[in-house]
Parts: structure tokens; sequence; C-alpha cells
């Protein structure tokens, strides 16, 4: 196949090595499907999203307030997350002296690699005590909302960082050359060619949150309902699989397979968004 | 979890022991009773150096469907067996309390039942109506499945439909944590978890129900009412090593172990 050998054996361990990825892949997608089934071929569909509450053991089933308490989190975090880690990305890139950027950077690589769970602990710690004082309990969709924000923050940051050290330096320095002022270059010329690697980074860091567990589930309070406000309890699929898992049987495990299976789609669903947008604005 | 390394057996150790046990033991289950098989199996393997017991958590209905799927030998269930569960026997090991918690900071010392079940229903919503401070409750929960929560629904002769939490939580641990940062929540626990973290200084305290005090002393006089078993089940057909096990841990030298960890014994 390939001239020399090492080539071909280069070639087949990579192949075999991707094998195995993408078959771990397929048997993950089929085990969720499988034990999935047992609740889909019992339980009608319209139970889920109809049903009077999420009590398994006394066969209810209501799924939709934690398919919304998920989305919930995640568009609220994003929205925090998104203008705090482009600005602070922009600040480091543009206007600060290069020693300050570095250290800002190395700041925020290692808020990037805190584990979740100590953001949890400091959200149960501080950020729900401060929330009780203004509603009662404080574990609420806001708690959930600001400690997902502190764990996506980092990432939009470097992902940001990135897209911005990819533009063109050309283009920069023409435009510094033009006597345009900073804004104008960032507005105009920054910003609409790292738009692309911005948008697949930040709906990838969105897939990222909806699939954060432990800390959501130690500062949301975890009550299966539509939240009235940002200061009502929600649950979220991922908060739900983790709570009950170890407790579950029959009906009830196969309901927490078919939570993992809504939330795997959401993720499939943004994945394959972030590769439309890097295809459609490659070609344009 | 528990495993020491092997050591080859002394020739004296030998000649007291009748048998030789040799094998090895999977033990998963309720993660309350976890800890403790973890002990129990440290000793264990030092009477019965060429054994070896292996202990991994994963609630309840893990050690119950394990054993039924034939991949462990022993399963711990924290709760009596159900009704629909009679293939397979179950051994007492100790019993654990379920106890009602609040801030340190709550000056109430002590709640009727009835007034349990009127918080958990969301009838009584101010600890002023109890002659507290003027403060909301939060009323904390269990998730679906647990042991605790159903101990405490079936004492309390609830519906778990019925009840309007604030939180949600699952261990035992993650609710003496919200209790603590949280002066006007009310949880339940069990009672050694509680009296280990009050020992390590943590914010919380017991309430007495129906005037009993919720301790270790009031559990082995069987005074107090909220109660549960941590049992070992088996199937049947079970080897000399699973018997041998199970005779350890309800032995005199497994009362201390089970007391050291706020559990009461149940073989005197």
């Amino acid at each position: 196949m390939f001239p020399h050998t090492r080539d071909t054996l280069l070639f087949f361990t990579l192949i075999s090595l991707v094998g195995i990825s993408v078959i771990c892949l397929l048997f993950i997608i089929f085990y969720l499907v499988s034990e999935s089934s047992i609740i889909l071929s019992e339980i009608n569909l319209r139970h889920y999203f109809f049903d009077d509450s999420w009590h398994p053991s006394e066969n209810q089933f209501l799924l939709l307030p934690m398919i919304v308490g998920s989305l919930f989190i995640t568009i609220g975090a994003m929205f925090l997350a998104i203008p705090l880690g482009i600005f602070t990305a922009i600040l480091c890139q543009f206007y600060v002296p290069n020693w300050l950027s570095q250290s800002l950077q190395r700041i925020v690589e290692i808020l990037s690699g805190i584990p979740s769970v100590v953001y949890g602990f400091w959200g149960v710690v501080v950020i729900v005590p401060l929330l009780a004082t203004i509603q009662a309990p404080g574990t609420s969709l806001l708690a959930g909302v600001i400690v997902l924000t502190f764990i996506i923050m980092p990432g939009i940051v470097l992902i940001a960082n990135n897209a911005f050290q990819n533009v063109e330096k050309m283009h920069l320095h023409n435009a510094i050359a033009l006597g345009l002022s900073r804004y104008s270059i960032i507005r105009h010329i920054v910003f609409p060619s790292a738009q692309r690697g911005l948008l697949s980074g930040i709906i990838l860091q969105s897939g990222r949150a909806i699939g954060e567990t432990l800390a959501v589930l130690m500062v949301c309070g975890n009550v299966v309902q539509f939240p009235g406000n940002i200061f009502e309890p929600i649950r979220t699929l991922t908060s739900n699989i983790a709570l009950e898992m170890a407790y579950a049987m029959d009906l009830h495990r196969s309901a927490l397979f078919l939570s993992g299976l809504i939330l795997m789609l959401v993720v499939l669903t943004l994945i394959l968004l972030a590769e439309r947008f890097e295809l459609s604005t490659k070609t344009t | 979890m528990a495993s020491c390394s092997p050591q080859q057996p002394t020739p004296d150790l030998k000649r007291n022991k009748p048998i030789t046990l040799s094998g090895k033991l999977t033990i998963t289950g309720s993660s309350t009773i976890a800890p403790l098989a973890a002990e129990l199996a440290k000793q264990f393997e030092k009477q019965h150096p060429n054994t070896k017991v292996d202990v991994q958590t994963g609630g309840s209905s893990r050690g119950i469907t394990d054993i039924r799927r034939g991949t462990s030998d022993i399963g711990m269930v924290s709760r009596k067996l159900k009704s629909n569960e009679s293939d397979l026997t179950s051994h007492l090991l100790a019993k654990d309390g379920v106890s009602i918690i609040v801030h340190k900071s709550n000056p109430i010392l002590e709640l009727s039942e009835h007034q349990i079940k009127q918080i958990y229903l969301n009838k009584i919503d101010n600890w002023k109506l109890l002659n507290g401070m003027d403060k909301k409750i939060t009323v904390i929960n269990k998730a679906e499945g647990r042991s605790t929560l159903e101990v405490f629904l079936k004492h309390f002769n609830l519906n778990n439909t019925q009840i309007k939490p604030s939180i949600i939580i699952g261990d035992n641990e993650q609710a003496v944590k919200l209790v603590a940062n949280n002066p006007h929540a009310i949880a339940y626990v069990s009672i050694g978890t509680a009296e280990y973290d009050i020992g390590l200084g943590v914010p919380i305290k017991t309430l007495a129900l129906n005037g009993i005090p919720a301790n270790k002393k009031a559990l082995i006089s069987k005074q107090f009412p909220l109660s549960r078993e941590l049992n070992f089940i088996t199937k049947e057909n079970i080897s000399a090593l699973t018997i041998a096990f199970i005779n350890f841990s309800q032995s005199k030298t497994a009362n201390s172990i089970i007391e050291g960890f706020g559990f009461v014994p149940t073989h005197p």
C-alpha cells in the first residue's frame, strides 16, 4: 500500500485506534438506545411531556421540565459567559501591554483547569447563601447559571484568543497604517474574520455547559418544575441521572437512560450545528 | 477498595483455624453500608489471609441487580427487602436511624411527627408557626429511589408526590452541607452521618422526635421510631466463603466496628 513498511505500520495503527473510538461511540449510543427502549416500549411518548410530575416510583415520568431546565441554564450561562469571555480576550489581545496579557492568559488557563466540582462547592458556600438573602432557599436556576458561567468562561476566553490570533496580520497592519481607531479595527476587521472560529468554539462550549453535572447538581436545588423566576430551583437532565442512577431500577432506570439519550441528541445537534457554521463560512 | 496485599498464612494461623478459607468475594450495593463493609472486609482478610474481599458502591438497587445477575457474591441493601424481592435472602447486619436535622442556630429543639408531616406537606411553611424565627422553611427532600426517602415516606405515611420540597438532594453528606449553610433549612439524614458530622463541629443539630432524642442510645433501646435495616443479601447456593463472611459480620468482633460507624448492631 505504501512504499515504506513503516508507513503501512503507522497507517494500520492509526486506523485501528480511530476504529476503537468510533466503535466505543457506537456502543455507547447502542447501549443508550437499547436501555431506553425498555421504557419507550411501555410508556407512551406523551407521558414524558404531559405527566403531572417526575415520580418514577408512582409511574409519573414527566421529563419536560428537565429538558427545559438544561436548556435554560445553558442559555443563561452562555448569555453571561460569551460577552465576559470575548471582552476578556479583546482586552488581552489589543489593549493591555504584552506582559499583562501573558499573565492574564496564564490565569485563564489555570481557571479552566480547576475541576468543576470545586466551582460547585464554591457555589454552595458563597453563591447560594448570597442568593438566599434575596429569596430562599438560594439553590436556584440563577445559582446554576452563575456557577456554570465561571466554568465555561475560561474556555471561551481561550477560544476567542485563538480566533483573534488567527486574524490575518496583514489586515491588521494595513488598518493601523490607515490610522483607524482600535475600536474600528476590532469592530470591522477582527470580528468579521474571527467570526467562524468564535461561533463554532462557542457552540462546542455550550455542549460542555449542557453536559456539566456535579456543580449544577450541587447548586440548583434539583426540584423538578418549570421555574417561575430565576430564584426558583430547577433540575437538569444531567443532575437527574447523577442523583437517581444509583438507586433506580426497572422502568425508573430506563427513564434515566432516556434522559441520557435526550441529552446526547441535544449535544449531537449542537456539534452538527458547529460543523455547519464552520463549513458555510468556509465556502463563502 | 478494601484490598490488602495477600500474605502467606503462617503455619501457626493455619493450625488455629479448622478450615482454611481462600478465594475472592465481591460485595456491591448501598453507599450507606459500603464504608462499614470495607472495614469488615479488612478485618476479615486479616483473619483469613488467603481471601480477598472487594467492596464496591452503587446504591441498594445495584446490590440487588448484581446479585440477581450473579456478578457479585453479597449485595448491600439499606432497607428491608420488598415483597417482589422474595427470591433473595437477607441477613440483617445493623440498624440505622433517620433523624431530622436543622441548623445549630435554629431555636427549635423538638418536633412532633404531626408537625414534621405538616412541614413536608407545606402546610407549615414558616418557622414562626412553630415559635421559631420569622423565616420561610427550606424543605430538603431526597431524590427518588433513596432508601432514606423510602423510610421517611413510609414512617410518615406520605406519598412523594404530596411533598413540596424546596431542594432535592442525593446523599446524606449533601443534606448536611446544605443545612450547615442554611439556617432556615430542615432535612433528614442517617443518624450515623449526623453524629459523625456534629462530632467534626459542623453547625447542625438533630431534633428530638415526639420527645425522643435522635441518638444511638435511643436507637439501641428501640425507642427511636424512625429506623431502617442495613442488610446483606444473597441468593440460594452460597459458598462457604460467603457464609463465613456473613457470620463474621454478625459476630462480636464486628459489633464494635459497626458501632464505630454510628450504626446499631443487631446481634449482641
